[in-house]
């Protein structure tokens, strides 16, 4: 008796169990039972589990029978011809959908070569092992697993036309890649996806070999000469928000010039780009600092009495202004309401972005790298038939990675550039690498696409002939503009007087607990306390009870809280986190008493 | 006439090299020799010494703490023996230092006197160390639901091995048996509860009790491997238990060892102690191929013995002994030293680093150490 569980659950007993699952498959292959049903027989346990649920990965297999697939080429050409779709494919059985429990019963073939009549089930192509993105790499399967997923990843990161209807939306951190072009090598995935609509690439120029030693470390070349023919150019985008919010009393902002009196007014230089309605032009060339949306908030915590208070009735400023670091051309202003009827106002900034020395770029094999400089055009290295690269990419990022797709779509995309066609580099399912070679041959040029050049500064001729072809290369999102950060004096924290952290509030650069054992062990002493002198200050302290005293800047003299006007009183000069920690330790009830000596 | 020289050079050079030198070198060496050679030591000696005010133990943990980045973590390791799972990289270093109460994998390295460790007789000799449970010298144990009996049917050729009678069995579980009384017949030991009848839960318990009954060989080793290391026979065992080991005829007492730090603690003593873990972590560090001064390694064991008890690098060992409050607070569980501290009114000297750090004064420690001062 073997049992039978549906969905999980126990329903009944079977005597035959073989028979019973082998009954389950047919009715199901001639759907009489849902296609959506899945059944193991687990011998072992003595058990069926019959699946039929929500939430379960299936994938669609091919139905092979006596070694034979059951799709024929016959089918194939209705397919073509559209008389026959792919619902029809799985109505009639020849294609069903595993999930992974039956997959544990099924004896898959790669390919039809491999067939034998034990195979109960082949994959539809090869390349449906992988997903939208993987399939995108050219020649994938002469990658290493981890630069596939590398390379996947990275064209997620892509900078290309990511919607048509870019101009009336207001996305967040919008990237747009100027002159976006259609790969040379593609692969099948590029068809179904209709990559040809939302390109996110250019088809560069790429010669393998070093620059001087700019290209080290994973860096890049680039040709100025390309970038201001419009090579990676980008532009982008970030709206801005302000919402008149209503407060209870019935107070509300107000979106305009804010009035001279409003607490917090910036300078009128400030305000200058704002027209009457206090939102800023389309046009208008910003920068850091600048208003974009006037705005006032009414005060804060306003009590009763406080209404016939002048002084606590001002409006405070709540502009909305560019923040440290950023600039641009407004773009688009929008003014609406949001869900409550308040006023919404957005404002879409417009920065173009040309490649600068920092920024990003990757090929489709996980070969990302940092542009190390931008080369006159008149400098770069240039081939017998003038040719000059686009982008010179290091030898060394190869051995190590194996991206021997790398080297393929190079030559590959030579063969397509010169010979005018686009190459399928279809993971599994590829042009032959002989056969685009012999191509290249016939047009005149050396098979294994290496060239001539000469070095651009002296015009010598290389020793070595440099590999040159073209590549599918792409520009991602992590820019330099966005990220650049330096600070010598800036910002504090309210709390602890200690430095503000991240870009955006020009923040201080960390010097951590291992960064400050490296002084220690140095025995740098003076230098360590000069680092950490951000939050120094000065504090009274009382000699007798130890705790910190007070000033008294009206008379311009100290006192101690518990001991009065008659002690001796000492400024000393401390952390400010420090005396920070005896106030909370004073708060807890813990006594924590100062005693000064002196220090030498 | 040379011992001129050895005077003179007394009062540069610890005593313990001058002792060296004078085993050394021939009798009648001449005086130029002698003074040529002592003024090699004494360059050699100096450019050795660490100026005041270096930060050893930073440098100690740094120059530990950054090859250690490069171990591979969680290397479960077969230390050049088959079989044998010792525990390797980044764990067993922590387990070192935080000189935790139970290794994960403890072990004994069993030397042998003559002839056992030419390898005759070794594997009965192993054997006989290996503890045994009665479970491994059954063929089958079983309950007679219908007399209310344990029925247990020994394995004869594994006693002839271990050269226990099953008359010794017997004994043994009579003395860990109470209210059964236990009975052999020809081939079968039977158990049977005395007074009125057991229930079944009750017998099954009792059987499963009695199969982790020891039996013979020496409690804790509980595998045992004979093997062959330069030249001689050794026996590597998991499990240790040093006291008992130590006492048995025929083993080498000198060159056993066993790498658990707290059982050393307590039978060999603290120097013994201090050498294991020496030879621990550099065996460790060994193994990943990495590099670093045997005097780093040292100065932590060093530190770990150096009250006469064996102190882990934990807030409850070496680290609660630090005399700064604060130091002790910035380290881990701060509320609690705090709170210890206010209690009973302790008072921060503020002499090393970390308090200093916190109070942005200058360290005591490189050229914060010398201070200066003047005449009025």
């Amino acid at each position: 008796m073997t049992e039978v569980y549906l969905n999980g659950k126990y329903v009944g007993d079977v005597e035959n169990p073989q028979e019973f699952v082998d009954h389950v498959v047919t009715e199901r292959r001639k759907n009489v039972l849902t296609n959506n049903l899945n059944v193991l027989y687990n011998e072992e346990r003595g058990e069926i589990f019959v699946e039929a649920g929500r939430g379960r990965l299936r994938r669609p297999l091919i139905i092979v029978k006596d070694g034979k697939p059951l799709l024929t080429e016959k089918h194939v050409m209705q397919l073509e011809k559209k008389e026959l779709t792919w619902g029809d494919l799985v109505k009639q059985g020849i294609i069903e959908y595993l999930d992974a429990l039956e997959e544990e019963s099924a004896y898959v073939a790669f390919t039809e070569d491999e067939l034998t009549p034990e195979h109960t089930h082949m994959d539809i192509s090869p390349l449906v092992q992988m997903g939208v993105c993987s399939s995108l790499v050219p020649f994938g399967d002469h990658n290493q697993s981890t630069r596939l997923n590398a390379g996947s990843k990275n064209q997620k990161q892509a900078l290309g036309l990511y919607i048509a209807n870019y101009l009336i939306r207001m996305d967040m951190d919008v990237n747009l890649l100027q002159s976006p072009q259609v790969p040379l090598v593609r692969t099948i995935m590029h068809d179904i996806a209709e990559y040809d609509r939302h390109p996110s690439g250019q088809n560069l120029i790429v010669a393998v070999m070093s620059y001087k030693g700019y290209n080290m470390e994973d860096a890049t070349v680039l040709n100025k000469g390309s970038i201001e023919r419009g090579l990676g150019r980008s532009t982008y985008y970030r709206p801005s928000v302000a919402e008149e919010l209503r407060y209870s009393g019935g107070l509300i902002d107000t979106v305009g010039v804010p009035d001279k009196e409003v607490k917090g007014y910036k300078t009128e230089k400030d305000y200058r780009f704002l027209e009457e309605d206090g939102i800023i032009y389309p046009g208008a060339a910003v920068a850091e600092g600048d208003v974009i949306i006037g705005k006032s908030s009414p005060p804060r915590f306003l009590s009763s009495m406080d209404e016939y208070n002048l002084a606590s009735n001002l409006r405070r400023e709540s502009s909305v202004t560019l923040k440290h670091g950023e600039k641009g051309v407004i773009d688009f202003v929008l003014i609406t309401e949001n869900e409550e009827g308040n006023k919404l106002v957005q404002v879409r900034i417009r920065d173009p972005r040309i490649p600068e020395v920092g920024d990003k770029f990757t090929s489709r094999h996980g070969q990302k790298g940092v542009v190390g400089i931008i080369v006159n055009h008149t400098d770069m290295p240039f081939s017998a038939s003038g040719i000059v690269p686009d982008l010179i990419f290091s030898p060394h990022g190869i051995p190590s990675r194996m991206t021997i797709a790398h080297l393929l779509e190079l030559v590959s995309g030579k063969m397509g550039a010169l010979g005018g066609r686009h190459i399928d580099g279809t993971t599994f399912d590829a042009e032959k690498e002989e056969d685009i070679r012999k191509e290249l041959l016939s047009l005149g040029f050396r098979e294994n696409g290496t060239e001539a050049m000469y070095n651009g500064m002296t015009g010598e001729k290389f020793n070595a002939r440099i590999y040159i072809g073209n590549m599918y290369y792409m520009k991602l999102k992590h820019m330099v503009a966005n990220k650049l950060h330096s600070r010598a004096r800036g910002p504090i924290q309210l709390l602890t007087r200690q430095p503000t952290e991240g870009r955006a509030k020009e923040g201080g650069l960390r010097l951590g607990e291992m960064e400050k054992d490296t002084f220690v062990a140095h025995g740098a002493s003076l230098l360590l306390k000069e680092r950490f002198d951000s939050d120094r200050t000065i504090v009274p302290v009382c000699e007798t009870c130890g705790i910190i005293a007070v000033k008294d800047e009206f008379k311009n003299r100290h006192f101690c809280p518990i001991c009065g006007d008659d002690t001796e009183i000492t400024n000393i000069e401390l952390a400010y986190a420090f005396k920070l920690i005896l106030d909370e330790f004073k708060s807890l009830c813990i006594y924590p008493k100062l005693e000064l000596k002196s220090k030498y | 006439m040379t011992n001129e020289i050895f005077k003179e050079y007394s009062k540069q050079l610890p005593g313990k090299i001058i002792d060296e030198v004078k085993a050394s070198v021939p009798k009648n060496i001449t005086k130029a020799k002698l003074k040529a050679i002592f003024k090699e030591i004494v360059e050699e000696y100096d450019s050795m010494n660490v100026a005041p005010g270096e930060c050893v133990g930073l440098v100690s943990a740094e120059s530990i703490g950054e090859p250690g980045t490069q171990m591979t973590l969680n290397t479960f390791h077969f230390a050049g023996v088959s079989e044998m799972n010792v525990t390797m990289g980044l764990p067993r270093i922590i387990e070192i230092l935080d000189c935790s109460k139970s290794p994960s994998t403890p072990m004994m390295e069993i030397h042998l006197k003559s002839p056992l460790n030419k390898g005759t007789g070794i594997k009965e000799f192993a054997e006989k160390i290996k503890e045994t449970k009665l479970k491994e010298c059954l063929k089958e144990i079983s309950v007679n639901i219908g007399n209310s009996t344990l029925e247990i049917s020994l394995d004869k050729n594994k006693l002839k091995i271990l050269r226990v009678t099953s008359a010794k069995i017997v004994k043994a579980l009579n003395t860990s048996l109470k209210g059964y009384g236990v009975r052999e017949t020809n081939d079968l030991i039977i158990i049977k509860p005395r007074g009125k009848e057991d229930t079944v839960f009750n017998l099954f318990k009792t059987k499963e009790k009695i199969k982790g009954m020891y039996v013979s060989g020496v409690k804790g080793i509980t595998q045992v491997l004979p093997v062959k290391k330069g030249d001689e026979y050794i026996i590597v065992t998991a499990g240790s238990n040093l006291k008992v080991i130590l006492e048995l005829e025929g083993i080498d007492p000198v060159n056993t060892t066993s790498n658990d730090i707290r059982e050393v603690a307590t039978v060999l003593g603290i120097e013994a102690v201090r050498e294991l873990i020496l030879a621990e972590v550099s065996k460790v560090i060994d193994v990943q191929g990495l590099n670093v001064d045997i005097r780093h390694i040292m100065l932590v064991a060093d530190t770990m013995t150096i009250s006469g008890n064996v102190k882990g690098i934990t807030r409850y060992g070496v680290v609660s002994e630090k005399s700064s409050v604060l130091a002790r607070a910035s380290f881990e569980t701060p509320l609690k030293h705090i709170m210890t501290a206010a209690i009973s009114g302790e008072r921060d000297t503020l002499n090393s680093v970390v308090e200093n750090v916190m109070l942005n004064q200058m360290i005591p420690i490189g050229s914060g150490l010398p201070k200066l001062t003047y005449g009025k």
